[in-house]
């Protein structure tokens, strides 16, 4: 194997119900429903699909995401802060445990 | 680039991509002509902008451009056809000498006249004469107005275009343009600053209608998302960036076979710069005759007859894919 992530990979997909063919439908489904317009637009979710997807880093996702952002109208300015938001959220997240590792280190501190 | 040239370009299909007359076939359909209500008037390739999603591959080099004489028989053949829409593009529209003549001549035979602008030709501050010409005769004006965002639209169409079209579009709104209780129609025409397919009409509709409010103050009345054809300078670009295959694809997989009956080139005949007729501009740009041979707009008597054939290329997938392109 050459490489784990090929782009020609992503179509096939759907092929992941062959063996649970109840299971991935009944995902397909929850997914499909999800993306449709609610109370946020299709535009707005795509965003946030973006930003998780790199929070995530599937690459899959990246792409199948970058293509859909643009498709909806969204524009690389608006994709750029979106990865920064998850961005923010991702380091804040470790950074806001350094308050753990203070208490813990406080405690043991003379 | 010469018809010749266009038709190379196209004369295969990409990869595996399945004909479009066959796909045609697969789904029992065919496509034919219903009642031709609309000319279509391309008066030639010259213009000051060289869009990289240009089908035409027009730009300031190109010296095709409709000649009086041509411009004369178009106006005698719109007489004498009852069309109900005449619609004028390019190129750059406003660059064509004979276009005072052709507005003149071609308003009073059709209840709708459309003249399609690329926006920094019709406000170049040169052609104050043209946009009165234009309210005069109460032509919609259908501006291409890709995005929202600067560097978006200014990789599509050139470095500060997207500036000048907001300055244009503020000049028409000052005629009148796009106000509702004027009357004159302003449209604008969104298609993808790249290889991807345009972004569903309404929910844009409605973000472009907000967004050109609150920061420019500027009113329209429609907007069209339209894929862009590959064919011209977008195929170019396409085959340059590697793009080619997977935007066909992308194309023939949103093949919509109720968008059939709902194509421009059921009722619309098209001319050329010299006359030529044609199904549609995207035929037009790939040199695909209307009625499988070369036809001057002089010798025929009116529009053609319903029930005749159109010319078809894999390019048509671009009208097909999704909602359609009308």
């Amino acid at each position: 194997m050459e490489t784990y992530y090929k782009p020609e990979d992503l179509p096939k997909f759907p092929e992941i119900g062959q063996q649970a063919p109840e299971l991935s439908e009944k995902f397909f489904d929850y997914y499909n429903a999800v993306f449709a317009e609610g109370a946020l637009t299709e535009r707005e979710k795509s965003l946030i699909a973006l930003a998780v997807a790199h929070a995530v880093q599937c690459p899959y996702c990246i792409d199948a995401f970058t293509q859909g952002c643009l498709e909806k109208g969204s524009n690389l300015e608006e994709m750029t802060e979106a990865v920064h938001v998850v961005t923010a959220i991702r380091g804040g997240a470790s950074l806001v445990h350094g308050v753990q590792m203070r208490n813990i280190a406080q405690k043991l501190s003379m | 680039m010469n018809n010749d040239i266009a038709l190379r370009e196209t004369d295969l299909p990409e990869g595996d991509l399945e004909p479009f007359r066959q796909t045609l076939f697969r789904h029992g359909l065919s496509l034919e002509r219903g009642k031709t209500t609309t000319l279509q008037i391309n008066v030639g390739f010259l213009c000051n902008q060289t869009c990289r999603h240009c089908h035409l591959s027009a730009g300031p080099g190109r010296k095709e451009n409709m000649s009086a004489k041509t411009a004369d028989a178009v106006i005698a053949y719109a007489e004498r056809s009852h069309f109900e829409t005449i619609d004028i593009t390019g190129g750059a529209p406003e660059l064509n000498p004979n276009i005072v003549t052709l507005i003149e001549g071609l308003s009073p035979h059709a209840p709708k006249l459309m003249f399609r602008s690329n926006l920094s030709a019709l406000n170049d501050g040169k052609r104050d004469h043209l946009m009165n010409l234009l309210k005069d005769k109460r032509a919609v004006i259908v501006a291409s107005f890709p995005s929202l965002n600067e560097a978006q639209a200014d990789s599509q169409r050139g470095d500060g275009i997207f500036r000048k079209s907001i300055d244009a579009l503020r000049n028409l709104n000052g005629l009148g343009y796009g106000q509702q209780e004027t009357g004159l129609q302003l449209d604008l025409v969104c298609n993808p600053t790249g290889a991807f397919l345009p972004a569903p009409q309404e929910p844009v509709t409605k973000r472009f209608r907000e967004v050109l409010m609150d920061k420019w103050g500027i009113v329209f009345n429609n907007l069209f998302a339209f894929a862009n054809v590959p064919l011209g300078r977008f195929r170019t670009w396409l085959e340059e960036k590697g793009n080619l295959e997977s935007y066909l694809e992308r194309l023939a997989s949103g093949f919509n076979a109720c968008a059939i009956n709902g194509l421009m080139c059921r009722t619309m005949v098209s001319i050329s710069w010299d006359g030529t007729l044609y199904d549609c501009d995207f035929n037009l740009a790939r040199g695909l005759h209307m009625g499988k041979r070369k036809t001057h707009v002089s010798e025929i008597t009116g529009p053609p007859s319903a029930g005749s054939s159109i010319a078809v290329g894999d390019h048509c997938y671009t009208c097909t894919a999704g909602a359609g392109f009308t």
